[in-house]
């Protein structure tokens, strides 16, 4: 009798880390930064961002693809991240910043005179100078890091524990998420959510203390540690899903109640599912909006989470490696189309203009893929494997 | 005999139809029963509410050695407590082998993180493949279980029933679909089941209930009409009139 598969011996693993580790490298030997400079840093950030989505995705295709709870707040846990990674970044360089300009005045300024300049500082464009309760860690980076995964899993924890103890499913499940990441988004909004409304928060591409280290080299930084949290964050989620947790959660998607007869508590397993991911969602946000530099609310709006769901599906629900490839594969050429690189079409009477119609030809291919390739991108690799190996 | 389960006066009405009526019925910690019953009489509705998939809206269900009710229990807690229980619909993981779909029953702990820390060990495997033999299923233990015939996922849920090595087995209508040969080999699993548990199958087919030569208990329209050998209720003009005569 064949044993149980192992993790690290998946051959998709395997090469999902191998064809990582050579891109990574690949891309560094070409960065601007310490390579033949053919890559742009605002492309090797843009690759590095990448690969944050794609790890939100990963996470993604365990809740949904595998536990079949169609999440569509998960976004909002990533911006979570962000925002928490946020506060530390503008703190830190903001106080650096004030005790530079202090540093002239003869008199040291006290412990609460910095303070308050900094309160100024970051709280002066909506018309506050007060730090707000949730800034008390700020100063911080150790805590606010805990943070960046403790405040997803909360929101996450709660929200799942309700929903699921009440058994909603399916649709209304959904719909729930989508109400609760407007929530978010809405209250993000306001001047006195103390996050700066919808100003957000900016300026995050500077570390602080390291603001001589060119943004070349600290593109490399993160596009490496992005790498990194995609994959470790992969193999944590091959190790689940491959076994007896797995084969619990994927009995849960085909059949919930036949697994209640059983003994499994579902909720039980739905709630773990729910918050781990929302915590790699945190940790993926907060590896994002460094590189993109700045976070405010639109990013947690509900679209967002439809778009994670987008990528997913395109990708291949059930295998996580789909997830990764719909999330690089559509976001970037999401950026290709968006960013004004792809021509448009003039017909005569009428221009495509993509920066437009690109959300339509999403759209398409997304009902397109559901109706004719319900396995995606990654039904590709099923139809290679059969071909090499016929049996 | 020690009584493992009791149900007394459960009653229970979907949109004012009542299909349990005023029940009661009690079973022996080591006993085979049989129940016969005409569609719609509440067989699976019974079932439903001794594994707490229904609420009633009267009575009580009284289960074990402590007299613990299972009414204030979930699906899960109550299938823990010892109840296994078998679907009319034969429903097994169909994207998962017979392996693994074994292996989801076997009796462990049933929490997320004894499921992530779990490696099956050998004398798992070994009782995998033991159980795998029994149902006739052990050249098929690496195939998607859904790719197995009617009868085969009957009897792979058979095996996840004896897998999860429950106190008391309710099994409806574990025959249907099955092969003379197959009901045969069921009739031995479940007679030899019950003598060291208690197991409740509902059926249809009076040559298998005749051959299980056990208690029948005859239902009817939510209650029961007649209790005993199967030569006993057959004799009663009743049941005659209600369920053989027609
Ligand atoms: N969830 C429900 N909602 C409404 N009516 C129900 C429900 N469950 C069962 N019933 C009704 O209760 C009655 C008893 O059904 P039940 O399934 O228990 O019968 P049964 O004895 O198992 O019949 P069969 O031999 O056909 O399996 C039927 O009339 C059925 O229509
Ligand atoms: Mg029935």
């Amino acid at each position: 009798m064949t044993p149980r598969r192992t993790t690290l011996a998946a051959p998709s693993t395997i090469t999902f880390l191998m064809v990582l580790a050579a891109f990574t490298l690949a891309v560094t030997v070409m960065s601007e930064g310490i390579g033949q400079g053919v890559v742009s840093t605002s492309f090797v950030k843009t690759l590095g961002k990448t690969m944050c989505l794609a790890l939100a995705a990963v996470a993604m295709d365990l809740v949904w693809g595998y536990t079949g709870i169609l999440s569509l707040g998960h976004f909002a846990f990533f911006g979570l991240g962000g925002y928490m990674i946020g506060m530390w970044l503008m703190y830190a360089r903001t106080e650096l910043i004030v005790l530079a300009s202090l540093s002239d005045s003869t008199i040291p300024a006290t412990a609460s005179e910095i303070t308050d300049a900094v309160g100024t500082q970051i709280f002066g464009v909506v018309g506050s100078a007060e730090f707000p309760m949730i800034w008390a860690f700020a100063d911080n980076l150790v805590l606010q890091l805990l943070l960046v995964v403790l405040v997803p899993g909360l929101l996450a924890g709660v929200f799942g524990w309700l929903a699921f103890r009440s058994r909603v499913t399916g649709v209304y499940l959904s719909i729930l998420t989508q109400a609760m990441t407007l929530a978010l988004a809405l209250y993000l909004f306001q001047n006195d959510s103390g996050l700066r409304g919808n100003n957000g928060l900016s300026g995050l591409q500077n570390l602080p203390g390291l603001g001589h280290v060119s943004q070349d080299i600290v593109s490399l930084w993160f596009l490496w540690a992005s790498a990194l949290a995609l994959g470790l964050g992969y193999l944590f989620c091959a190790s689940l899903v491959s076994g007896k947790f797995g084969s619990v959660i994927r009995a849960i998607r085909d059949n919930e109640a036949r697994i209640r007869f059983l003994g499994y508590s579902v909720e039980g397993y739905k709630l773990v599912v729910f918050v781990t991911t929302a915590m790699i969602c945190g940790l993926a946000g907060a590896l994002y909006y460094p590189q993109a530099g700045i976070i405010n609310p639109a990013e947690v709006a509900p679209i967002a989470s439809i778009y994670l769901a987008v990528w997913v599906a395109i990708g291949g629900r059930g295998r996580l490696y789909g997830a990764a490839v719909g999330a690089v594969f559509v976001s970037l050429v999401s950026t290709w189309f968006t960013g004004g690189q792809a021509p448009d079409i003039s017909l005569g009477f009428y221009t495509v203009q993509w920066v437009d119609w690109w959300t339509i030809l999403l759209g398409l291919s997304f009902v397109l893929v559901t109706l004719f390739a319900p396995k995606g991108l990654g039904g590709l690799v099923d139809v290679l494997n059969r071909r090499s190996d016929p049996k | 005999m020690k009584t493992l389960l009791e149900v007394s006066g459960v009653s229970v009405s979907f949109d004012g139809f009542r299909a349990i009526n005023n029940l009661s019925f009690q079973i022996g910690s080591a006993e085979l029963r049989a129940i016969i019953g005409p569609n719609g009489a509440g067989k699976t509705t019974f079932m439903d509410i001794v594994t707490g998939k229904t609420r009633p809206d009267a009575g009580r269900v009284i289960w074990g050695d402590k007299s613990v009710s299972l009414l204030g229990l979930s699906e899960a807690q109550i299938a823990r407590a010892g109840v296994g229980r078998k679907f009319q619909r034969p429903t097994v993981f169909e994207d998962q082998t017979v392996r693994d779909n074994l292996i989801l029953a076997l009796k462990k702990p049933r929490d997320a993180w004894s499921a992530i820390l779990f490696r099956a060990s050998k004398a798992d495997l070994g009782r995998v493949e033991e159980l795998a033999s029994e149902i006739g299923l052990w050249e098929r233990l690496d195939d998607p279980s859904g790719a197995l015939s009617h009868g085969q996922k009957q009897w792979l849920e058979i095996g996840m029933l004896l897998a999860q090595d429950p106190q008391l087995l309710l099994v409806d209508e574990p025959a249907a679909g099955m092969t003379p040969a197959e009901r045969e080999q069921t009739t031995k699993i479940l007679v030899e089941a019950a003598k060291t548990r208690a197991v409740v199958v509902v059926e249809h087919d009076m040559e298998f209930v005749r051959r299980l030569n056990c208690k029948v208990t005859v239902l009817h329209e939510g209650a029961v009409l007649a209790e005993g050998s199967l030569d006993h209720v057959t004799s009663n003009q009743e049941v005659i009139d209600v369920y053989l005569g027609r």
